[in-house]
């Protein structure tokens, strides 16, 4: 009897944020007017060419490319969570699934969408299907994150469907139409134990098919760069560089999630310190291997001082980019190591405030991948007007770059609205499995 | 002679071979007649005549006048430009020879770059560098333009086939494909590409032109722009732009396969390879694996000398090292 009523205890906590409040209306209206104004900054690009951008013959990939390459690293957590702690069996990590998936597709989604910003034709997308040489990393780009989007997709959904018929059961206030989406989309769930196997059997498959993929689109991102000849770039570690750098942001993005999850939806029985706890200790994990290849990538070209290699390192330890570099090296990468290592520093107001520091951090990063090497090329920049020399991103070209950040947010708010936040099934499966192991105990 | 048989049934044998008789002497005479007069009219008229390629690529003599001008839609013409300029000129293998002893900076090669190819002042496909290599070593003026790679980094990233190497050697871009991603640029080591940020120069003026692949005019808005070694010129059997406007003797252009260059300002055709080996000619960067088809010839015994005042530009690049 308790156990039954526990058991719809849990049910209605993590149905409770599905409806609409104004706190809710008010976030999305604010992220739908901000996200009006980038598009039209995005209007005036179209209209009048990439040239509203900074970004000129010798810098020409600025902003939408450092955040192209940021949207790909986040989006890669989803496989991280859901697919390596999960075949691992690692209990902890289970409610959190959810909120990484739904991250991992907003920002796999939206990458897609800014490297249309970054086109000069975008009119001409479609060329990239119909003359496309596989020969190109561009090519190889476009298909692993298609692939990526639709398995992280499935990867969210697969796990939903029990939860959507939760949804339809219980959800009585919600008006006719939705509702009738939620049943259709549970797909006749019934729990039946061969609706179980099919669903956990899929699952699996999908989370081991997801590994290489995930990995597929962050090296294939890197080779963008290490494809090419250019100092800073030319490098062969690019891909687990970019690879650990890109979980050290999904993790930073998760906690951030779990944060305001837990105080907006009051998920704190859910969502506990353990988690966060827990979360931090990977955040060093992941850190501790990021800041290793980061040795690597600097330390080595930099004991050699190759002619332009040395060019580009001065220009970023001790040249203009200086302020960048050591700011998101320290701010965004050693000092977090070392703060997470307190344990008091891990509870979730401090894990928080730090992991915001890393995801800034991350984004400038990816900024100083980018950029600095295109400022220094082979043959020496001569007789070119001075915006041609240094790259400054116009007011237009910030709005375009903030648009696909409000984008994602927009679909995680909404999506978040609209479906629990914690796996019901897997909450309600822990409790059977629990109250089983606890009669066993008694035993 | 078929339409001679054609005759009327009823007749007899001996009209009708008597008809047959004066058809045919009369077809004879009224042959060669016509015959000769076109003979006649060929070797009278002659410069009236005109050769002209069909749209199958065969060669053939007309009369001036005689040819109603066939009215092509501007698509035909599009596909037709767009298959010349990718089949590129059947039997050569262009070669251009830069000497920077000769160079002086006079900047004539790219005026006539950028007025041919209708580019913005701060463009230019050629562009003079001041160059120094190291403190101690000279200071030089180096034209650069795309090196024609027969190993391009920047055709091997092209996600659209937009950018191509032709048979004849010549790296082009095609402006009706470039989706504009810029890949190119960054693959380039040697900064030969740029690309059209704003709405081109000669936008309005330039708006009813078929796009010529071998001109890249009109350029295009979103899309990449950079030196096509006139392939246009090439095919009227002229030199590149850049080669004729050169009033210093830099640059030789050639066909690798006869092994001959012609010097644009003296016109003087001399052997390739010879050239190559009594200069010691090299290529820019070959380190990089990019094989160009363009060559240098060193800044040996200078004709001009380095300005004083371009000192501190050529320098900037050795401040860090």
């Amino acid at each position: 009897m308790l156990d039954q009523s526990k058991s719809e205890v849990i049910t209605t906590d993590l149905l409770k944020h599905i409806r609409l409040n104004k706190s809710f209306i008010i976030w999305l209206g604010i992220l739908g007017i901000s996200l009006i104004v980038c598009l039209i900054a995005y209007v005036d690009q179209l209209k009048n060419g990439l040239g509203v951008a900074g970004i000129r013959d010798y810098v020409s990939w600025g902003l939408y490319i450092s955040n192209f390459v940021f949207f790909v690293a986040v989006s890669l957590i989803g496989m991280l969570m859901t697919a390596v702690l999960g075949l691992l069996k690692i209990k902890w990590a289970a409610p959190l699934t959810r909120i990484s998936e739904i991250i991992a597709f907003a920002f796999a989604a939206v990458a897609g969408l800014v490297i249309i910003s970054d086109m000069g034709r975008p009119d001409r997308l479609i060329y990239v299907l119909t003359y496309g040489r596989v020969q190109s990393p561009i090519f190889w780009d476009i298909t692993v994150v298609t692939i990526y989007i639709v398995i992280s997709a499935l990867l969210l959904y697969l796990p939903l469907i029990p939860d959507l018929k939760i949804c339809y059961d219980k959800l009585e206030k919600v008006p006719g139409f939705p509702r009738r989406i939620y049943k259709a989309l549970s797909l006749n769930w019934t729990g039946s134990v061969e609706q179980q196997k099919i669903i956990k059997k899929s699952i699996k498959v999908l989370a081991i098919l997801i590994i290489p993929v995930a990995l597929g689109i962050h090296t294939v991102t890197s080779w963008l760069f290490a494809s090419t000849s250019r100092a800073g770039w030319n490098s062969t570690i690019f891909g687990p560089y970019f690879v650990t750098g890109a979980f050290v942001a999904g993790c930073a993005a998760v906690i951030i999630g779990m944060y305001f999850y837990r105080k907006n939806y009051k998920l704190e029985e859910y969502i506990t310190d353990m988690h966060f706890d827990n979360m931090g200790k990977l955040m060093v994990l992941v850190s501790l291997i990021y800041l290793y290849f980061n040795l690597n990538e600097f330390l080595v070209p930099g004991y050699k001082m190759m002619k332009f290699d040395a060019i580009h390192l001065n220009e970023i330890f001790s040249g203009g980019h200086a302020f960048l570099f050591w700011g998101t090296q320290i701010l965004g990468l050693i000092l977090p190591i070392i703060l997470l290592l307190f344990k008091k520093l891990r509870k979730p107001f401090p894990i928080m405030v730090i992991s915001i520091f890393v995801l800034v951090g991350a984004w400038f990063k990816r900024y100083i991948i980018v950029v600095p090497p295109q400022e220094h090329p082979y043959i020496p920049i001569q007789d070119v007007p001075s915006v041609f020399i240094h790259y400054t991103p116009t007011l237009d070209e910030i709005l375009i770059t903030i648009g696909p950040i409000i984008l994602s947010l927009i679909i995680i708010t909404v999506l978040s609205k609209v479906i629990p936040i914690i796996p019901i099934q897997e909450a309600l499966e822990d409790l059977e499995e629990s109250k089983e192991q606890g009669v066993r105990g008694k035993r | 002679m078929i339409e001679k048989e054609e005759k009327p049934k009823k007749k007899s044998r001996r009209e009708f071979l008597k008809e047959l008789g004066y058809v045919g002497v009369g077809t004879l005479i009224g042959g060669s007649a016509i015959f000769a007069g076109v003979n006649y009219d060929k070797r009278k008229k002659q410069v009236d005549r005109i050769k002209v390629l069909t749209a199958e690529n065969e060669l053939i003599e007309i009369e001036k006048n005689s040819g109603t001008a066939v009215v092509k839609s501007k698509k035909e013409i599009l596909t037709y430009l767009q298959k010349e300029g990718r089949e590129g000129i059947p039997g050569k293998r262009w070669v251009m020879v830069i000497d920077l002893s000769k160079c002086k900076n006079a900047r004539k090669c790219m005026d006539a770059c950028q007025s041919a190819h209708h580019l913005r002042p701060e463009q230019s496909h050629i562009r003079t560098h001041k160059m120094q290599e190291s403190l101690d070593t000279p200071a030089y003026y180096m034209p650069k333009q795309c090196q024609h790679c027969d190993n391009p980094p920047c055709v091997a990233v092209c996600p659209v086939d937009a950018t191509y190497k032709r048979p004849d050697g010549i790296v082009l871009i095609d402006n009706e494909r470039c989706i504009g991603c810029r890949f190119c640029i960054a693959a380039c080591p040697y900064s030969a590409r740029y690309f059209n940020w704003t709405k081109p120069l000669h936008d309005a003026e330039d708006k009813d032109k078929d796009y010529n692949v071998e001109l890249n005019v009109p350029q295009r808005k979103g899309t990449i722009t950079k030196c096509l070694f006139s392939a246009d010129c090439l095919r009227e059997d002229k030199l590149p732009y850049c080669v004729s406007a050169c009033p210093n003797g830099v640059f030789y252009f050639g066909d690798e396969n006869e092994d001959a260059v012609t010097n644009g300002t003296t016109k003087e055709t001399v052997r390739f390879k010879k050239l190559l080996e009594d200069n010691g000619g090299y290529q820019l960067m070959a380190e990089l694996g990019t094989k160009p088809r363009i060559y240098y010839l060193p800044p040996k015994g200078k004709t001009y000398p380095f300005q004083d005042k371009d000192k501190p530009e050529a320098e900037e690049q050795l401040e860090n090292s």
